[in-house]
């Protein structure tokens, strides 16, 4: 600390800015402390500590319909967030750093619309139109799920892609036409560059989303379409057991695996 | 890594080809974390079909989902209270129920409910009540009245739980003023109403999931089910269960055929099965409510066979009554008193 | 535009004008498959909520075919059960009241948090910020409810936080935070905080220094260069997560109804009241498409008036 201190000056440091971050992070992991232990639990409740033992871990393995819902989640999740994200920076570069157009307002809104209802609406709304699909189809697929969870993610994925566009000048594109370079590989080698960490955040967000989401997965669920979410919540007026905390801490353990790995091949690249 | 990397990609399969395999298959619509593994897999092997469970959370979804059409399931669990309403918008097949080989084992009192006389489309699951549960330890006075709840006495103050139900608090509640279930009498409702508006101060929450609660003395009284009170005593030994003298509320969930069942043949062995004294223990078992198979007793857990919250004691059964779903009048100022008492 | 005079240079202006015409068709084009998604998947079902309410509510939920305006009088209007006056719907007012309450502290303390947190994750050497980002949002790998759970044990009278004050001395009795507003605030303020952070980030990663610099060399204070060169520069940010994370607060129902106790309602749970136990479909389809207009034109009056700002 002394020697930062006798720097003379350093520009990108705001008084106080780390220690909020920190106090931030450590808030953020604070409540899975007690739900990793939980985990371990030896009694059969999520908030009544029985000593330890790895008796949900073996419950969930041995639990063929936890598992496959774990699994659902994720995949689901995938899906919808690779396609919301897709359809997301298409939009955002059809919405910003543009000339005004006639109609920008409502595509704005439209675009933010699942925002604005909570969820319990869309989801009466999509069960009444995907059973009439259903019944006039007969699929049942994952499709319904993958469609509608892409929907109301949209918007999340939108609105970080759209804040990093619009902080973009147009000078490098113009720059690259100048140079008559065809608009796709201007786009390949200079926009989307620029744009990819506003992507990023996009798709992760939108990947959280779609992984947290019960209301309008209760109601757009076929047969053996249960996710993580709504098989916790279908336990919510019995006894949650901690066998949710024992998949949540695999989950974990998974997305920490993955940040291990980015870390290290990311290092690699610059190296 | 890799197991999990494995699991995925064959979960891509899965998604791709639109349905696992099996020779038979069985779709049960059920109540989350309901159905004991256990029971599915006797099914599973004894008849060689591949069961799907599929949770729900509550009865309203359960009818909105299954009245949309589309679904893909074969059986439901239905309440009592909505069971009516499954058979009057044409939801339900009928299996005749009463005419399975195991029916003989249902109860004599549970072979012609209210609702469904005859007992023709519905096979038992559960039942229980809606009672208070008290931590003695606090209170000792005594717990059969609903003014546990509504007239806390000075020690529980702060201390009490209310089930989010609005049924189940309203039914109590008029019950307890003197009233008649499903009333539209408007002064009694407005007895009820000021009943709740002045008992809601002095409780602490209005939520599920009760038993750790009672377990780190953090609630000392709420109006619940009975089997989550087993399983707090089971935590707190001094957690009993009282029965409302004024009156309280008896459930039953029943599984029924839907009509556009694909797995008939296979939905009705279920329910023949579920009928047969050790299938029937073993969902008590799980889920520790009560059966109404008789001579499942001898398999369920020794804790069980005696427990006050399971078996009603005599002085108190006749004060507990099954109530249907209150017509629309009733409901909807019920609803209005709901909302004024959570604005 | 059709009739162009020889003597004139409207030539010239028609191709600008074609150019311009080009480059809206391509936006249009652009945002076309988003939008098919979400006519059909979000925004075209609505419709379906728009048509029910003016329904009349079926027996046992769902709807009957018969043309009624009662819901929408409703949401404005309580007509008393027991008296039968007419007065405003106060309990509606009052949980609308509580609910925007609510998700403007959310928004506010998400912003305290998460704007520094996101300038820290800006300002770290460029191959680590991803690995940042990622760190904010792996607790959302779990699940929403177990979180909530998760929170509740943190902060319930034996929880985490009383313990350590207590042990501490800070205070003498374990403070009451559970079941109360504060518990519905810090829930929500945890589980929307990164829908505030990425996008903040997202605009602020390649906040240019050289900007900040000049700012210090007009002898502008720290807090002078937070407010007039960087918070600016990063506005578009801030405008998206704030939308991120009030919105979606005003319909929550997951957290209120955990953390609250659901001793009151919010928006989320009265409109859930109306589908659920309440087997009013139409009031909850008219409560909710209230609440999408009001929103829709906050929203557009917000963003609107924060870019006029800008520019």
């Amino acid at each position: 600390m002394a020697v930062a201190r006798q720097k003379p000056f350093v520009i990108r440091h705001m008084p106080g800015f780390p220690t909020l971050a920190i106090v931030c992070f450590f808030a953020l992991y604070m409540p899975l402390v007690p739900l990793v232990i939980y985990s371990f639990n030896a009694g059969n409740n999520i908030a009544l500590w029985e000593g330890i033992s790895f008796r949900w871990y073996v419950a969930a393995w041995d639990n063929e319909l936890v598992k496959a819902a774990a699994v659902r989640s994720l995949v689901v999740a995938s899906f919808a967030s690779f396609f919301a994200t897709i359809l997301a920076t298409m939009a955002a570069l059809g919405t910003t750093r543009t000339r005004a157009y006639r109609g920008q307002t409502t595509i704005y809104a439209l675009i933010n619309q699942p925002l604005m209802v909570p969820e319990i609406v869309t989801a009466v709304a999509l069960l009444i139109l995907f059973a009439m699909i259903k019944e006039a189809t007969g699929y049942h697929g994952y499709a319904y799920l993958i469609i509608a969870h892409t929907a109301f993610c949209i918007p999340f994925a939108y609105l970080p892609i759209r804040a990093r566009l619009e902080g973009m000048d147009k000078t490098l594109e113009t720059a690259a036409a100048d140079l008559y370079a065809r608009p796709w590989p201007t786009f390949r080698r200079v926009t989307l560059p620029l744009m990819l960490p506003g992507i990023f955040a996009g798709a992760m967000l939108a990947f959280v989303i779609s992984l947290d989401d019960v209301v309008i997965t209760e109601f757009v669920k076929s047969a053996g379409q249960d996710t993580l979410p709504t098989y916790m919540l279908g336990q919510l007026r019995r006894v949650i057991t901690p066998e949710i905390n024992a998949i949540s801490s695999v989950l974990l353990l998974i997305s920490v695996i993955l940040v291990t790995l980015i870390f290290f091949l990311s290092r690699n690249k610059t190296a | 890594m890799k197991t999990f990397v494995t699991t995925f990609l064959s979960s891509l399969l899965v998604f791709a080809s639109g349905t696992a395999l099996a020779a038979g298959e069985l779709n049960l619509f059920n109540w989350g974390n309901y159905t004991n593994p256990k029971l599915i897999e006797k099914f599973e092997k004894e008849h060689g079909v591949k069961v799907t469970i599929t949770d729900y959370d509550s009865n309203e979804t359960a009818l909105a989902k299954v009245r949309a059409g589309g679904h893909g399931f074969d059986l439901a669990v239905p309440s009592h209270s909505h069971l009516p309403i499954w058979i009057s918008e044409g939801l339900l097949a009928n299996p005749r129920v009463d005419q399975m080989e195991n029916f003989k084992h249902v109860s004599e009192q549970w072979r012609n409910p209210d609702w469904d006389p005859g007992r023709q489309y519905s096979a038992p699951w559960q039942w229980g009540s809606v009672g208070v549960v008290v931590d003695t330890s606090v209170y000792d006075g005594d717990i059969n009245t609903a003014a546990i709840v509504l007239d806390p006495p000075q020690e529980l103050i702060g201390k009490i739980n209310v089930a989010p139900e609005m049924l189940d608090v309203i039914h109590t509640t008029v019950l307890y003023v003197g009233g008649e279930v499903c009333t539209t009498d408007k002064a009694v409702l407005r007895k009820v109403r000021d009943k709740l508006v002045e008992a809601k101060p002095k409780w602490k929450s209005m939520d599920y999931g009760i038993i750790e609660k009672f377990a780190g003395r953090d609630l000392a009284a709420s109006l619940y089910w009975n089997g989550a009170a087993f399983r707090a005593r089971l935590k707190n030994p001094d957690v009993r269960y009282g029965y409302p003298r004024e009156g309280y509320s008896l459930w039953a969930d029943a599984v029924v055929l839907l009509k556009d069942a694909k797995n008939v043949d296979n939905a009705k062995k279920f329910l023949n099965f579920i009928m047969a004294p050790e299938n029937a223990a073993l969902i008590s078992e799980f889920a520790r409510y009560a059966n109404s198979i008789d001579g499942s007793e001898k398999y369920m857990p020794p804790d069980m066979a005696t427990a006050n919250e399971i078996i009603v004691p005599d002085e108190f059964k006749s004060a507990g009554q099954f109530y249907p779903t209150c017509p629309p009048a009733a409901q909807k100022m019920y609803t209005a008193i709901w909302t004024e008492l959570q604005k | 535009m059709a009739s162009v005079s020889p003597y004139s240079n409207a030539p010239v202006l028609d191709l600008e004008a074609l150019a311009r015409r080009r480059e809206v068709k391509t936006n249009v084009l652009l945002t076309v498959p988003a939008l098919t998604v979400l006519v059909a998947a979000a925004s075209g079902p609505l419709l379906i909520m728009l048509i029910f309410s003016f329904l009349t509510p079926g027996d046992y939920g769902g709807v009957k075919w018969e043309l009624s305006f009662d819901a929408w009088f409703q949401v404005v209007l309580h007509r008393d059960i027991f008296d039968d006056t007419i007065s405003l719907a106060d309990a509606h007012l009052s949980i609308l009241w509580r609910s925007v309450k609510l998700s403007f502290l959310t928004t506010l303390v998400a912003f305290i948090l998460g704007f520094p947190t996101a300038y820290f994750i800006a300002t770290r050497p460029p191959e680590t910020r991803n690995i940042w980002l990622f760190l904010v949002t792996i607790p959302f790998w779990t699940n929403l409810l177990i979180r909530t759970f998760a929170i509740l044990e943190i902060i319930r009278n034996q929880g985490v936080i009383n313990s350590a004050l207590l042990g501490m001395g800070l205070i003498d009795a374990p403070l009451d935070m559970l079941y109360t507003d504060i518990a519905i605030l810090l829930g929500m303020t945890y589980v929307y905080i990164p829908l505030m952070i990425l996008p903040i980030y997202a605009s602020m990663e390649r906040l240019d220094f050289r900007l900040v610099e000049a700012g210090y060399d007009l002898y502008a204070s720290r807090w002078k260069v937070l407010k007039r060169i960087i918070l600016p520069l990063v506005k578009p940010g801030v405008i998206a997560g704030s939308i991120l994370v009030f919105i979606p607060s005003l319909g929550a129902y997951v957290t209120p109804r955990v953390l609250g106790g659901g001793k009151n309602l919010m928006l989320g749970n009265l409109i859930e009241l109306q589908f659920g136990q309440g087997r009013n479909w139409p009031l909850g389809a008219a409560l909710s498409l209230t609440l999408l207009v009001i929103v829709m034109f906050a929203l557009i009056f917000y963003v609107r008036s924060a870019q006029r700002e800008t520019h």
